[in-house]
């Protein structure tokens, strides 16, 4: 902001307040020339006419009061490119609060640092922080309980894309996790004709349920061999490491209608954990992580033929 | 014998009359299936031009600039006939200005449920529309201010400074804030950005509120108190120093929209402190208004429609010492983004803007009617009970769902400084005021459909006697060559 444009506010501002308190002085008191207060004067409509009563005093020094706060306040916090002389700004109020804010909780939180999240989930106090933490940060994808939703895995069960043991959902909390099913649409139809897309749905679905057509699932099961085992293994167990989904069980992540499946073959999918430390630093991650700890059962192992990552 | 020009055009007037009652129960039903939609989610069957985002805007649109709208260019337009001594400078284009602004609503009822908008609140109207709102505003602004250069008497009636105040200022927000580059019939894009941007709409939506509902109601009032009193005004001092107040201080208090953003800290203190220097001039109307009563208070006992117009000042004065406290930082860091504002803005609305102008109406229905009263009496009672309790159902209602939002979603826990509730917490807490919003908006409905009745009567009753008023010679002492 120039100069000019600040002395342009200033001089509006004061040109503003100013010709509000020299319409008051100028009204406050009655002239001889005026009419008096019960004179009406003119009459419009028959009956309409007006007194010329006295402004209000206690009016009149509400009016003042007000006036005299806007310039306090403004000579206080600054107009434009001058700064106030309490040297304020909503930046570094929030830098201090801040600051103060994040002392007291360090001091909270030293009791739960650089503890794993197995171990935080015993203690009810840091799973109770975490839940805090969860609900205001996580619950936007994941769900207010944890269940997920289309696109965004559920996390009360115990199918962990990316790997479950603690170290790993640390990992995914901290530093965030980036999916890379690419799209195959292309490679596959010059492989195995125009149909290869549906063929290769066809051996997947058959993985966790038998009921497929046979010659496509035959069909399938050659672009599955050639293309899709490099991630997610010759049984489609998944590969934990690249986050490669198990193909085999129940659990789809876009949903398993045969457009979405369609979708996620042709144009891939790209989904996105962000990563958590920058913003909540590592205790808050680790509390979190205990807490999302809590939400599984932990009963089941990853499946056999799987890529397990620790 | 006296021509037509011997006589006032009332025949417009009589139309935005009927059609504010028309476009104020259009207007406040959506309002109360928004108000469903918000306890019952599913109401309009994911129907997507049924959908929440889609029937809000139309919902403040039609209450506004059709109901609000009606009401404004119908008082206007019969005060400045009778206060000027004078017929209308041009029956066409009173007719053109009734017309054109029917079609202006009807557009806004058909683009803004299939999602054309611009994004601006109160200003989510495509351009096509725009123009058609700027060209009848223009000939509104020609047919008011023709009328006040050919009036009979010297000195021009202090109602009218304000309906002139109004039509200057809304030309200039409308335009302004509607600076767009079209791309295609349905579709542009605004020539600000950024903050400019947010800034720009902010100046014009506080401004809609202090021009629109707020400096042309006065207009109303400054006629229809004193002459349902029958008493003078309080003070032509007080009006003169509360006018050039407000038009001037009202300007700059947009930025109080838009505390704790991306605006310089300076534009939010310069909001704040002008906010806070208008309660005083927005005051003055309010008691000038009821001050106007001093002697005359039993009125109140006998007239309903006298009781519409003093209890639409009270408020009037409780919305607008409210608005300069929700402009202060610290209470806008809590009211800002919750229900409080919403509430804020119906005690405005229904408790300010609808009590005058219903008042207004029943008022000025039979004179144009040349009948001595509406035809029941008893039922504007009825209406004037029915409003108040619902909108005090719906502010109350509104204040606390509000208040607990607020501290909800500041709540942070002492031992170690994390948010206390996710925000569906907070929603689940605030879920059953909705419906005693939903209670309180249905009470004014119903209250909006005994005027409907009402006025039909009235209008039956009149039937054969709507012969055009001739027009009143102007007092020999006032009156201009």
């Amino acid at each position: 902001m120039t100069p000019a444009w600040t002395w342009y506010v200033v001089i509006l501002t004061v040109l503003n307040l100013g010709g509000c308190a020299w319409l008051l002085m100028g009204t406050a008191k009655r002239r001889s020339s005026d009419p008096k207060p019960d004179e009406t004067g003119h009459v419009w409509d028959g009956n309409l006419t007006e007194f010329n009563k006295p402004l209000p005093r206690w009016w009149i020094n509400l009016f003042i009061i007000t006036i005299v706060f806007a310039v306090a306040y403004l000579v206080w916090f600054g107009v434009g490119e001058l700064k106030g002389v309490g040297h304020w700004s909503s930046k570094s109020e929030w830098a201090l609060d801040n600051a103060a804010e994040e002392a007291r909780l360090d001091d909270t939180l030293k009791l739960y640092a650089g503890k794993p999240i197995d171990v935080l989930a015993q203690d009810p106090s840091a799973v109770s922080i975490g839940r805090t933490i969860f609900i205001n940060r996580c619950a936007a994808c994941h769900g207010s309980s944890g269940h997920g939703a289309v696109g965004f895995p559920d996390l009360t069960d115990d199918i962990w894309h990316w790997g479950g043991t603690p170290n790993r959902i640390l990992d995914t909390i901290q530093n965030g996790r980036q999916a890379v099913m690419p799209a195959w649409a292309d490679t596959l139809k010059a492989q195995g004709g125009p149909n290869a897309v549906d063929d290769t749905i066809a051996y997947v679905l058959s993985l966790s349920r038998p009921d497929q057509p046979k010659d496509a699932v035959e069909r399938g099961e050659k672009m599955f061999a050639t293309i899709c085992v490099a991630c997610h293994g010759a049984q489609g167990k998944g590969n934990q490491v690249v986050g490669a989904p198990d193909l085999t069980d129940s659990y789809w992540l876009y949903g398993s209608s045969m457009a979405s499946l369609h979708k996620t073959l042709s144009e891939g999918r790209q989904g996105a954990m962000p990563a958590w430390k920058p913003v909540l630093g590592d205790t808050r991650t680790r509390l979190v992580g205990a807490y999302v700890w809590t939400l599984s059962p932990h009963r089941d192992p990853p499946p056999t033929g799987a890529v397990v990552a620790e | 014998m006296v021509g037509v020009e011997g006589t006032y055009n009332d025949k417009v007037v009589r139309q935005f009359a009927v059609m504010t009652v028309v476009w104020g129960i259009v207007g406040m039903l959506v309002g109360v299936i928004v108000a469903s939609q918000l306890y019952w989610p599913d109401l309009t069957f994911g129907v997507p031009w049924l959908s929440y985002g889609r029937l809000r805007p139309l919902h403040t649109n039609a209450v506004i600039f059709a109901f609000g709208g009606s009401a404004l260019f119908a008082s206007s337009l019969y005060v400045v006939q009778r206060t000027c001594h004078v017929r209308l400078l041009s029956d066409k284009l009173a007719s053109f200005v009734f017309w054109g602004w029917q079609l202006v609503i009807v557009a806004a009822a058909i683009t803004l449920p299939l999602g054309l908008t611009q994004g601006k609140e109160y200003a989510e109207l495509e351009w096509p529309i725009d123009v058609l709102i700027t060209i009848v505003w223009v000939a509104y602004a020609v047919l008011f201010f023709g009328t006040i250069a050919k009036r009979k008497v010297k000195h021009i009636y202090v109602a009218n400074w304000f309906f002139g105040a109004y039509i200057i200022t809304i030309a200039l927000l409308h335009i302004v804030n509607n600076l767009a580059i079209p791309a295609g019939l349905w579709k542009s894009y605004s020539v600000y950005s950024g903050a400019v941007d947010a800034m720009v709409q902010w100046w014009y939506g506080h401004n809609a509120v202090g021009f629109f509902l707020t400096t042309a109601f006065l207009g109303m009032m400054y006629y229809f108190v004193p002459k349902q009193a029958d008493r003078p005004i309080y003070s032509y001092r007080l009006s003169i120093v509360h006018f050039w107040a407000l038009i001037a201080v009202y300007m700059w208090a947009g930025p109080h929209h838009l505390q704790y953003t991306a605006l310089p800290d300076w534009v939010q203190s310069l909001g704040m402190v002008f906010s806070l220097v208008l309660l005083a001039p927005s005051w003055g109307g309010a008691i000038n208004g009821i001050l106007t009563l001093s002697g005359v208070w039993y009125k109140l006992r006998t007239d309903p429609i006298l009781k519409f117009l003093i209890v639409s000042l009270s408020f009037y004065m409780m919305s607008t010492f409210e608005g300069p406290m929700m402009s202060i930082k610290t209470v806008n860091s809590l009211s800002h983004y919750t229900d409080w504002g919403i509430g804020h803005v119906h005690s405005g609305a229904l408790g300010w803007v609808a009590m005058i102008s219903i008042g207004s109406i029943y008022a000025m229905l039979p004179r144009l009617l040349n009948l001595s009263k509406m035809y029941s009496t008893r039922l504007i009672d009825t209406h004037f009970w029915l409003h108040t309790i619902g909108v005090v159902v719906y502010i109350a209602t509104m204040w606390i769902a509000g208040v607990t939002q607020g501290l909800m979603w500041r709540a942070t826990d002492p031992e170690n400084g994390t948010l206390v509730y996710s925000f569906v917490e907070a929603l689940n807490a605030t879920k059953p005021y909705y419906l005693f919003r939903l209670c309180g908006g249905l009470i004014v409905l119903s209250g909006m459909l005994v005027m409907a009745w009402n006025v039909f009567k009235t209008f039956r009753l009149a039937a054969a006697s709507t012969v055009p008023q001739v027009v009143l010679p102007p007092d020999l002492s006032d009156a201009r060559a």
